[in-house]
Order: structure tokens, then sequence, then C-alpha cells
């Protein structure tokens, strides 16, 4: 325990050195990155450029069980990767001892996977997003849940196939 | 400069006790991601809306954190149970401290 934590603190410590270095080389201007970024917004999860690092940072890990209470929709061929409409829909009672507390949805190869973060109370009274997603190019789409009791549950990757890819550039 | 703001809720204006309606926004915002660049070859810098802030009678119903992946202007649709009556408030919030939120009211017999 003693240990975890002083590895927490090193992991902490070292991330802070390498953004102030990398400040300081002048990479990251003002109004760029993290400047106005909103209170309590999860930026690191939301920064890394890798599926892993992203479902690790937001979730904990990344070997998560595929349910059939996770479903997720979006159409097989997308022409117009700038606005890929998704469906988000989860089992759950959605009461105050049993509910879906956390969904995260990534892109498996955008720029910075992690696309979006909910967090829904009982009195949603159903877990169902419905938003448009840009999407880099050809890819997976997946999303993950984690209930109040902390059971994490997974959809199947869904692939989207675009022709015209989202992110600019 | 592309139009930002006017948001807008549609949802059933009254509903029963207990009835799972379907509450549809929109909002306009260009969600620039920071890697697209201009006529002029120079990069657009990263403007998007990072967190919606939905409340219930001022009770959290639901927040919602968002990337760059998320499509110019931004439509969102979500659940919520109707338990009494009342107003629904959305927030929204981007990376340049701008913020712009609506109400609806919703009667619930």
């Amino acid at each position: 325990m003693k240990n975890m934590k002083r590895r927490e603190f090193l992991g902490t410590s070292l991330t802070a050195t390498t953004l102030a270095a990398v400040a300081g080389t002048g990479l990251l201007r003002s109004g760029m990155a993290f400047a106005g970024n909103v209170a309590g917004w999860p930026s690191k999860a939301f920064e890394d450029k890798k599926l892993a690092a992203a479902m690790t940072d937001s979730i904990g890990k990344t070997e998560i069980p595929v349910s059939s209470k996770v479903r997720l929709s979006a159409p097989s061929i997308a022409e117009n990767g700038a606005a890929v409409p998704v469906t988000i829909e989860i089992d759950s009672p959605m009461n105050a001892d049993d509910y879906v507390k956390t969904v995260w949805l990534f892109v498996d190869h955008n720029p910075t996977p992690l696309a979006s973060q909910f967090n829904f109370t009982p009195g949603c009274g159903q877990a169902f997003i419905q938003q448009r997603i840009k999407m880099a190019k050809t890819d997976n789409v997946r999303v993950v849940a984690r209930t109040s009791k902390g059971e994490l549950m997974a959809s199947a990757p869904r692939k989207v196939k675009v022709t015209i890819g989202g992110c600019g550039g | 400069m592309a139009a930002i703001g006017n948001p807008m809720i549609r949802m059933p204006g009254s509903a029963k006790k207990g009835e799972v309606i379907e509450v549809r926004s929109l909002i306009m915002h260009p969600m620039d991601t920071g890697l697209a660049k201009d006529k002029a070859g120079k990069i657009i810098p990263a403007h998007y809306i990072q967190r919606v802030i939905v409340t219930f009678n001022d009770q959290p119903l639901l927040d919602i954190d968002w990337s760059t992946a998320v499509s110019t202007n931004p439509y969102l649709a979500f659940k919520m149970r109707a338990e009494e009556s009342g107003t629904l408030k959305m927030v929204w919030k981007d990376n340049e401290n701008g913020t712009w939120s609506t109400g609806t009211k919703l009667s619930v017999s």
C-alpha cells in the first residue's frame, strides 16, 4: 500500500515535470492546451493518444468483459467522418441501489481515443445517449459502463467504415 | 466567425409521473480540434465544449465531459424519469470560458 502511494506520487510528479519541460520549449502555446480547461475535466485521459492509455487513465484497466446489456449503435458505413451518429443504451434498473454511473465512449485510433464520458444519476430513468462524433478513419467505436456497484461491462466493438475522415487537417 | 451559442432543448411539455421521457438538445459551436488548418495554412486552435451539466429543479441529473471528437454544433439526446413538475436546465462550458445555458419546463401529472 505504502509502495502504491509512492508509485502514484512518482507518476504524478513525473507527468508534471514532463509538462513543465514541454511548456518550457514553447511547444504549448497559451490558449492551445490547458489554459482554459473546465475545472475537473479529466484532461489526462482525454489527451492520451493511445486507446490503452486512455482506458487506463479513465477506467483503470483495459480488459473489460463484453455484456449484451451494453448496446452501441452506429452506421456500418459513414461517408462523412465529421458527424457519425452513435446511440448508447444500457440495461439497468436505474434506481438508487443499482444504476449505471459512468459510461465512456472510445474511438480506437482517433488522435485522442476517449471521445466522451457520461455521468448518470438514477433520475435519468435509462442510461441512454445519442450524439454525433468525429472519426479520423475506418475504425472501431466502443463503450464501457461502470455501475454504482462497481461492475464494469463493455459493448462489443462496433466497426464503422469512414470514407472521409473527420478530424481536419 | 462561425455561429456560436443559441442552445435549444426539445422535450415533451408534460408527462405522467414515472414516465421516462427523451430530451433532445442542440447548440451551435465550432468544436475545433486544434488539428485542422485554415486557408492560410495556420492551425486553428482547439476550441470545444468540455462539459454539459443537466439539472432538474437544481438537482444533478447528468454530467458529461466532451472532447474534440464531438461533432460541430453538438446534438445530444438523453432520457429522464418524470417524477415531479419543474425545470430542466442545461449548461454548456467550453475551454475558452464560454458558457451557455437554457431551461425548459415540465409538467408532471
